[in-house]
């Protein structure tokens, strides 16, 4: 039993994997080829990004079974402490690669502290309002953000809520809600690659480990895993700052791959935190490399139905609905397990359960 | 003197998410799903009124009666088409499904109404209140949202309580599966939730639009989630609740406005929000669940 | 509320990952044949919001773009080479306008009019310096929107807003006693905002309340007006757009609350509004460089063929779409651009011609460009006068 069940979790991480590098390689000798357009060039970097995202919220939303709504305010600390540090430093290290590598484990590092920091509060709370918590501290973390001034001058660093007044020689880094300019553009694909590989080898490890199975035991049955002793409160904040941390990693792609970095309601609001949600639940709560490939479909979808102007969104809209539909209602679910069932007899293999 | 009028402005803000709320609330409670697409509801609503009193020049009134009948029955057709198939699955298929449907309402109006702001006339006929020599003003439009917020939330406590439907309603929202077992049609149950709730979205439209006469067809949609979190703050599922919330979060939200810094009342306000949900979980008035294995 | 994985997912997940490498196969198709400049034409791109909360932005600067494009094909185009216009919407997100420049770039865009709005224009401008192509945004205003060489600006930039509104202020003794309004969420208002203040203190106006309000509580103004209304200010100073401006001039009527009210360019089609009470704007003024009641005949016929074409009056951001087609337009000539030039060679042609043109459109009179891609304009001031802008200045 217990052989099988290994094998089992192999294979998914198997197929994980295999995904991450069949598409990986695809990428590849289409860039070699030349055979790749401009507009699918510019997306490798966002869909790394929001596949880390939508890795690392189901983590908290699959894994640790609490709705988050407010992922991207991590997402948001991670990318504005970076592009600070890469700012600050500028080109004084000399190497691109190792400056956005301090950039990465500084956002890494500062979200999955912001992650601690919130998760204590918030997960004491449950279901919707745990939900709604998260919303608000997203929102909090946006519009500090957007009250923020830093500036630098021959005295030093000027931190404040409200607008600053320099020394000639200085120079504003973050200015309000005009957010912060000039981040290197630091982010390739291969980066951006190696991070979600890393990103799937934590989470797949973390779930198959004794923390991930204790966390999972929280999920499925709170009051029976408190009964023999597993540290509820300990498990939970671990699994949420990791996620945090993943995020802030999502946010560190994201800001070093554009030059200007504004937290609006588009980019890190609730918005946001809503479209990730949408990839994990859309590609299977607890599945992490469905909710990776809905990240990458539902990202090159609006790109996709360019040509459509007017009723892109609309459509959008629609296949959202009409997925979610397909995916979840008894209709369409009889309508598969038939469909299954003909292909199943159809091969003499095994019955379907 | 000024903190009155601060105090007066929370209130006629607060009354406007109230009266959103109080449609949130409802649907929580029975259907137990998070409508995000409320709000939206709410524009489309706004946008019927608009049509036929400012454009084909009807009767306001009798445009927000046309405008109640067609959001009940948008309602009754969302729940239908979109939730209904989903009663059984994870309640986030169905908060995805939500938002599907009102990223749709909002690319629906964006096509027909196409981009550019409506200035909406106030349908309130109640002039401005003028106290202590014009120092402090309450507008007509406050006066009319708050009464209507108390109206339409002691009706509601009523007919949950008084008729054969509410208490319908109250079973369902108890235990679902008893209320089937004790013959308590559930499907109607919720699509009349809906229905009620819909048209209470048609007059919150109008109201809302009253009180801050722009139209967009983003127009519900901070609003709602305003009001959500009006919701919750009360305790969602909770009638009374939603309309304590509301108030008091367009009290604060004005208070901190003016007192502690405009830049950052947003942060203020959801900062109340987690302390009160982390001194009383389930909201100001919410009920304690007791979890069992 | 627990949140179970579920069996059937894979079946899901097994469609997703056959939709992916459908939609993979397909991008690698978009680069094919059709897509590539032939060669006999001059490709504009256009970028801005289509949906999303700014949109009315974006579609002004379409409609304002494509009427130019038409009426130089109507005329035989630039140097005898007819235009293709292709507009591409980017919700005026940073992220969302890379993706529609890179989409442009796969049609084989020429030159750039774009894009729309300030953080967008930033995040574009990076891509656009790197490709060398040649880029004039209609409308962002910041300053670091058109940072590089290739960039060129057809609006006043944020901090010439403020520092020219302020001036006017100072110069014509309208107030002593100045309260602002601004959207703290918002790079072109605060903007403005922080260059306003700094000027009207230099010229000596006393700023008695500066109050912020964010993207998401837009709708009531009524505490920052009370502080204004408190605070004693003559004037209100809002480097707002106009959706809001009409909410708070409603609620400052309903308070009692009649400051003079100055505005910057966003103030602009605020009486185009749908069903607005025009009496409560009435005394408004604002710094635009476009008015519609302008009795030049360029004006006239502008106005006329969009509210024929489109319906509805054209906002400045149609007026400065309009213009960036017609600068391009003289640069070209200016320059000698051919129609199988690459991009980057028109974009170092434009480059310098843009530096030597005079220009006179809509939007200003003899317009000439610095090397740093600003434009030198004299601001027209516009009062409403009896639901009418009338020009000042």
């Amino acid at each position: 039993m217990k052989t099988k069940k290994i094998s089992k979790f192999a294979q998914t991480n198997l197929i994980t994997y295999g995904i991450a590098a069949a598409a990986f390689i695809v990428v590849e000798i289409m860039l070699l080829t030349g055979s790749m357009s401009s507009l699918m060039e510019g997306l490798l970097v966002p869909l790394c990004t929001y596949a880390i995202l939508a890795v690392s919220l189901n983590l908290t939303v699959g894994i640790l079974g609490e709705l988050s709504l407010g992922h991207a305010g991590f997402m948001c600390v991670g990318a504005f402490s970076s592009a600070f540090f890469s700012v600050c430093v500028g080109d004084a290290f000399g190497s691109d690669l190792f400056r956005f590598v301090i950039a990465i484990l500084i956002g890494a590092v500062t979200a999955g502290i912001f992650g601690l920091i919130i998760g204590i509060p918030v997960l004491r709370l449950r279901g919707d309002y745990l939900a709604i918590v998260t919303l608000a501290f997203g929102e909090i973390i946006k519009n500090v953000i957007n009250a923020l001034y830093v500036g630098r001058d021959s005295k030093g660093f000027h931190i404040s809520l409200s607008p600053l007044t320099l020394e000639p020689d200085g120079k504003m880094i973050i200015n309000g809600a005009q957010g912060l300019s000039g981040t290197p553009n630091d982010s390739t694909f291969i980066i951006g690659f190696i991070l979600l590989l890393m990103t799937l080898f934590i989470v797949l490890n973390l779930i198959h480990s004794r923390t991930g199975r204790a966390v999972m035991a929280i999920r499925d049955n709170r009051i029976a895993a408190e009964s023999v002793g597993v540290n509820i409160t300990k498990y939970k904040l671990l699994a949420f700052s990791v996620s945090a941390a993943l995020a802030g990693i999502a946010g560190v792609l994201y800001a070093h791959n554009l030059s200007t970095l504004t937290a609006l309601p588009r980019n890190f609001g609730y918005n946001m935190s809503i479209t990730i949600l949408v990839f994990v639940v859309l590609g299977g709560i607890g599945n992490i490399w469905g909710s990776m490939i809905a990240a990458v479909i539902l990202t090159l979808l609006p790109e996709m139905l360019r040509g459509l102007n007017d009723y892109r969104m609309l459509i959008y809209a629609i296949v959202l609905i009409v997925l979610m539909l397909f995916n979840w209602s008894p209709g369409a679910r009889t309508f598969r397990a038939r469909l299954k069932e003909k292909v199943g007899r159809h091969k003499q293999t095994e019955e379907v359960k | 003197m000024s903190f009155l009028s601060y105090l007066i402005n929370g209130i006629s803000l607060g009354s406007v998410y109230a009266i959103i709320a109080l449609g949130y609330t409802m649907v929580y409670g029975i259907a137990k799903m998070l409508n995000f697409a409320h709000g939206d509801v709410i524009m489309i609503g706004s946008y019927v009124v608009f049509t036929m009193a400012s454009t084909w020049g009807m009767n306001p009134m009798l445009a927000i009666v046309v405008s109640v009948i067609f959001c009940t029955v948008l309602g009754v057709v969302i729940e239908r088409v979109a939730y209904k198939p989903l009663r059984e699955a994870t309640s986030l298929a169905v908060l995805i499904t939500a938002i599907g449907v009102s990223y749709l309402l909002q690319n629906v109006a964006l096509l027909i109404f196409g981009a550019g702001t409506k200035s909406f006339t106030s349908v309130v006929p109640v002039p401005a209140l003028r106290l202590a020599g014009g120092a402090l003003t309450i507008s007509g439009e406050t006066i009319v949202t708050v009464i209507a917020c108390i109206v339409i939330m002691i009706g509601l406590m009523l007919f949950i309580k008084k008729s054969k439907s509410g208490q319908a309603m109250l079973a369902v929202s108890e235990d679902r599966g008893a209320a089937t077992l004790m013959g308590v049609n559930v499907n109607r149950t919720i699509a009349l939730t809906f229905a009620i709730g819909s048209g209470l979205a048609a007059i919150a439209g109008v109201l809302l639009c009253s009180a801050y006469p722009s139209l967009t067809p983003y127009t519900g949609s901070m609003p709602g989630i305003k009001a959500f979190v009006a919701a919750v703050f009360g305790g969602i599922g909770s009638i009374p609740g939603a309309f304590i919330g509301g108030v008091l979060l367009g009290v604060i939200e004005s208070l901190a406005r003016a007192y502690i810094s405009s830049q950052l009342s947003d942060a203020i306000v959801f900062g109340v929000l987690i302390i009160v949900l982390l001194v009383k979980p389930t909201g100001i008035l919410g009920k304690k669940i007791n979890e069992k294995v | 509320m627990h949140l179970r994985r579920n069996k059937d997912e894979k079946t899901i997940g097994l469609v997703l990952a056959g939709a992916m490498v459908l939609s993979l196969a397909a991008c690698g198709q978009g680069n094919g044949g059709s897509a590539q400049d032939d060669g006999t034409t001059f490709r504009i791109g256009g970028i801005g919001p289509l949906t999303g909360n700014n949109a009315i932005y974006g579609n002004a600067v379409m409609n304002g773009a494509q009427m130019a494009v038409d009426e130089i094909n109507a005329d035989g185009g630039i140097n005898g080479v007819q235009l293709e216009f292709d507009f591409q919407d980017d919700e005026s997100d940073a992220e969302r306008a890379v993706n529609a420049y890179n989409q442009l770039k796969d049609w084989g865009m020429d030159m750039l009019v774009g894009t729309t709005t300030s953080s967008p224009c930033e995040a574009v401008v990076a891509r656009s310096n790197e490709d060398n192509m040649f880029q004039i945004t209609p409308s962002a205003t910041s300053v670091n929107s058109i940072q590089y060489e290739n960039a060129f600006r057809m609006c006043f930039s944020d901090p010439s807003q403020g520092t020219a509104s302020a001036d006017y202020i100072a110069e014509n003794g309208l107030a002593s006693k100045i309260g602002i309004i601004y959207d703290s969420s918002d790079t072109y208002s605060s903007g403005i905002a922080s260059a306003f203040e700094s000027e009207a203190q230099a010229k000596g106006l006393e700023i008695v309340s500066k109050e912020a309000f964010t993207g998401e509580s837009n709708t009531d103004f009524s505490v920052q007006l009370q502080k204004a209304k408190d605070a004693g200010a003559e004037l209100l100073f809002l480097p707002i757009y106009y959706t809001q401006t009409a909410l708070i001039l409603a609620q400052a009527d309903t308070i009692g609350f009649e400051p003079l009210i100055f505005g910057s360019d966003g103030f602009d089609g605020i009486l185009d509004v749908d069903n607005f009470d025009k009496s409560l704007a009435e005394g408004v003024m604002f710094l635009t460089p476009f008015s519609t009641n302008s009795t030049d005949e360029l004006t006239q016929n502008f106005v006329q063929k969009y509210e024929e074409q489109f319906g509805g009056t054209p906002n400045q951001f149609a007026a400065d779409a309009y213009d960036s087609v017609y600068v391009i337009k003289q640069a070209a000539e200016q320059a000698g651009l051919t129609a199988d030039m690459s991009a980057s060679e028109m974009c170092d042609a434009l480059k310098t011609a843009m530096t030597e043109i005079s220009f006179t459109g809509l939007t200003g009179k003899d317009i000439q460009w610095g090397a740093d891609g600003e434009p030198q304009k004299a601001p027209i001031v516009v009062q409403v006068e009896n639901g009418e802008y009338q020009i000042l200045q």
